[in-house]
C-alpha cells in the first residue's frame, strides 16, 4: 500500500500547486501551521491574508472577497469553520451562493489528543442543511487534490473537510480512478451488502469487504466523497443489487453520510442501512488508533454491522 | 457645498424618506425608524459620493456598498428607486410573497444590491472581504458601509475592525448610524456600546464624527475619508431615529412597525411639508 499522509497535508500541497494555476486567495484563522494554509502562504505571501482568531468574521469576509468576484479559500478547523462560523456560512455565503471554498481540517476523532472541543463530528450535518452547499469529504491525497481544483473550478461555495491522521493513498492504485463533485467511486463490486464509505472510513471500508469475503460474503464499496449533492443513482442502483446497506463515517451517526444514505434509500428503495460512525456522543483525548477502536470506527465493526444489515434483508 | 446643490440633495433625501414610508406602509411591517435616520447619509453616497451606473448596476470597478444594519433596506430600496436602479413602483411590492424586495437585502435578487446582509455585524465584515479584495488586486473602487449603533453590540463588528485596521483598509468607510435606539430602549439601557469614536481610534481608525442630517458635514467627512491614508475611517453620524416623521423622531417603537392608515397620512403630510419647505 502506498505512503500514508493526513489529507491535510495533501490539502496544502494541493494549494501550492493549483495557485500556480489559478487565481485564488487564501484566508486563515492563526492554524496556517495546522491547515497546512501555511504551505501556500510562504509560496504565495501576497495572496495569503490572516484574519487571525475570528472565524465569524474570515467566513464574512470570504463571502465580501467573492462578492467581487474572486475565488478564495477560507480555512480553519472543521469545529470553527462550520461550528464557530455556522450563521456566517449560512447567510454570508450560502444565501447569495458566493464562490467561497471552505477548507475545514481537523475533522473528527481523529483529532485525537486536543479532545473532544476540537473533535467536530458534526460539520457535514451543519452544511448538509444550507441550500446549494456542495460538500466533500476525500478519503486521500489524490483525492484530495482533486476535489480541491473541482471546488476551484465549481461555481458557487464548497465545504471541504480534511483530517489530520495519516491515510492510505487509495485512488492512486485504482486504475480508472476519477474525481467528480457528486459522483461516488466504486472501489469493489459485490452482491450481498454495499459499505458506503467517505473520508477516512474509506480504507477501513476495503479491509472489512475483506473479512466478508472470507466468510463468503461479497460486498460492494462505493466511496460517496461528496455528501452533497449526493450520487442518488450510484447509491440505489447498489441497494437494489445488494439489498443491504452499511455506512461507514467519521462523524456523528446523525445528520451526516449515514443520514442521507438512509433519507434516500428509504423514500426510493428501502432496504436495511445500518449506520457505522461516532454514536451520539462526544469525543474524548486520546492516541488515535485508541479513539477509533472506543468509537468503533473500525473494519471490525463495519464487517460486523454488514452481517447485521444483511440478517435484517 | 452651494447652496442649491445642498438643497437638492435634502428634495432627494425628502424622496427617499417618502419611499421608505410608502413601501413600508404597502408591507404593513418593516423598519421605518434607523432607515429614516440614514436617509440623508444613503442619498448623498448614491447621488454625490459613489462610482456607480444604474445602467450598469455590475460594472466591475464600482465603488461598492453594504448595508450592515439590513433590516433598514426600505432606505436602500428608496434610494437606488429614486437613483434609477429600478421603477419606484416596484417599492410597493416591499416584504410580499416573490418580490424582488425582500425584507433584508438579496443581492441576487435586486440590481445595485452589491452584498446580501440581516444578521447584524456580518455586513461590515463582508465589506472588508471587498475593501482587502480591491487591495489584493490593485482596484481602486472604494468600499461604505453602514453599521447600526445597536448591531456595534455584536462581537463581530470588532473583529471586523480590527482586521480592518490591520490591513490599512483606507478605501473602507464605515458610517455608524448613532441614533441611540435599539428594539428593546436606548442604546446606553440596553448594552452601551459607547464611546464608538474613541474605541475606534484605539482600533487604529480615523474617527470623523458629524451630525448626519447635514450634507455639509456629510460632504467634509467623505472628502477628508478620500485623504487619509494607511487606516480605514469611520464617520459616526449622530442622527435622529425616524428623522422627519414627527411622531416616529426619537421614539423606539418604530424601530420595527408600520403606520397604519392614518399614521401614515400624517407621516406623508409631515414629508410633503419638508417637500413644501424645500422649493
Amino acid at each position: 500500500m502506498a505512503d500514508k499522509k493526513a489529507t491535510r497535508e495533501s490539502y496544502g500541497q494541493a494549494l501550492c500547486e493549483l495557485g500556480e494555476k489559478y487565481d485564488f486567495l487564501v484566508l486563515d484563522a492563526d492554524l496556517a501551521a495546522a491547515t497546512k494554509t501555511g504551505m501556500f502562504k510562504k509560496k504565495f505571501p501576497e495572496r495569503f491574508f490572516d484574519c487571525g482568531i475570528a472565524e465569524g468574521n474570515m467566513i464574512s469576509v470570504a463571502a465580501g472577497i467573492a462578492a467581487t468576484g474572486k475565488t478564495v479559500f477560507a480555512s480553519s478547523f472543521a469545529m470553527f469553520a462550520a461550528g464557530r462560523a455556522f450563521e456566517q456560512v449560512r447567510n454570508s455565503i450560502g444565501y447569495p451562493h458566493l464562490n467561497v471554498k471552505i477548507g475545514a481540517t481537523h475533522a473528527g476523532i481523529t483529532v485525537g489528543e486536543d479532545g473532544a472541543t476540537h473533535q467536530c463530528n458534526e460539520d457535514i450535518a451543519l452544511m448538509r442543511t444550507i441550500p446549494g452547499m456542495v460538500i466533500i469529504s476525500p478519503a486521500d491525497a489524490t483525492e484530495s487534490y482533486a476535489a480541491v481544483e473541482a471546488a476551484i473550478k465549481h461555481e458557487g461555495p464548497v465545504y471541504m473537510r480534511f483530517g489530520r491522521f495519516p491515510v492510505p493513498d487509495l485512488a492512486s492504485e485504482k486504475a480508472d480512478y476519477k474525481f467528480e463533485i457528486g459522483k461516488g467511486v466504486v472501489y469493489k463490486e459485490g452482491s450481498d451488502v454495499t459499505i458506503v464509505a467517505n473520508g477516512y472510513m474509506v480504507h477501513l471500508a476495503l479491509e472489512a469487504a475483506e473479512l466478508l469475503a472470507a466468510e463468503g460474503i461479497s460486498a460492494e464499496v462505493i466511496n460517496i466523497h461528496t455528501v452533497k449533492p449526493l450520487d442518488s443513482e450510484l447509491i440505489v442502483s447498489s441497494a437494489k443489487k445488494t439489498g443491504a446497506v452499511v455506512t461507514a463515517e467519521e462523524h456523528n451517526v446523525i445528520g451526516g453520510l449515514g443520514s442521507a444514505v438512509a433519507d434516500l434509500l428509504s423514500e426510493n428503495y428501502p432496504v436495511p442501512v445500518i449506520k457505522v460512525g461516532v454514536e451520539d456522543r462526544f469525543g474524548q483525548s486520546g492516541k488515535v488508533l485508541e479513539l477509533l477502536e472506543i468509537y468503533g470506527l473500525t473494519a471490525k465493526n463495519i464487517y460486523e454491522k454488514a452481517k447485521i444489515a444483511i440478517s435484517k434483508k | 457645498m452651494e447652496f442649491s446643490e445642498k438643497r437638492s440633495l435634502e428634495r432627494l433625501a425628502n424622496n427617499v424618506r417618502i419611499g421608505i414610508i410608502e413601501s413600508v406602509y404597502s408591507a404593513g411591517c418593516g423598519h421605518p425608524g434607523g432607515s429614516l435616520s440614514i436617509a440623508d447619509v444613503i442619498t448623498y453616497l448614491y447621488f454625490k459620493e459613489m462610482n456607480i451606473d444604474p445602467a450598469d448596476p455590475k460594472k466591475a470597478d464600482r465603488d461598492r456598498f453594504v448595508l450592515s444594519k439590513g433590516h433598514c433596506a426600505p432606505a436602500l430600496y428608496a434610494v437606488l428607486a429614486e437613483r434609477g436602479f429600478f421603477e419606484k413602483d416596484e417599492l410597493k411590492t416591499l416584504r410580499k410573497t416573490g418580490a424582488r424586495l425582500q425584507g433584508h437585502p438579496d443581492m441576487k435578487g435586486i440590481p445595485g444590491v452589491d452584498m446580501s446582509t440581516g444578521s447584524l455585524g456580518l455586513g461590515i465584515s463582508a465589506a472588508c472581504g471587498m475593501a482587502l479584495s480591491a487591495k489584493a488586486y490593485g482596484d481602486d473602487y472604494r468600499v461604505y458601509s453602514i453599521v447600526g449603533d445597536g448591531e456595534s453590540e455584536e462581537g463581530q463588528v470588532w473583529e471586523a475592525a480590527m482586521f480592518a485596521a490591520h490591513y490599512k483598509l483606507d478605501n473602507l468607510v464605515m458610517i455608524l448610524d448613532l441614533n441611540g435606539l435599539q428594539i428593546d430602549g436606548s442604546i446606553t439601557e440596553v448594552m452601551n456600546p459607547m464611546p464608538h469614536d474613541e474605541t475606534l481610534r484605539a482600533f487604529g481608525w480615523n474617527v470623523i464624527v458629524i451630525d448626519a442630517h447635514d450634507f455639509d458635514a456629510i460632504e467634509a467627512a467623505f472628502a477628508e475619508a478620500r485623504k487619509v491614508k494607511g487606516k480605514p475611517t469611520a464617520i459616526i453620524a449622530k442622527s435622529v431615529k425616524g428623522k422627519g416623521v414627527s411622531y416616529m423622531e426619537n421614539k423606539c417603537e418604530w424601530h420595527g412597525q408600520a403606520p397604519k392608515e392614518d399614521l401614515y397620512r400624517v407621516a406623508i403630510e409631515d414629508l410633503g411639508r419638508i417637500a413644501e419647505s424645500l422649493k
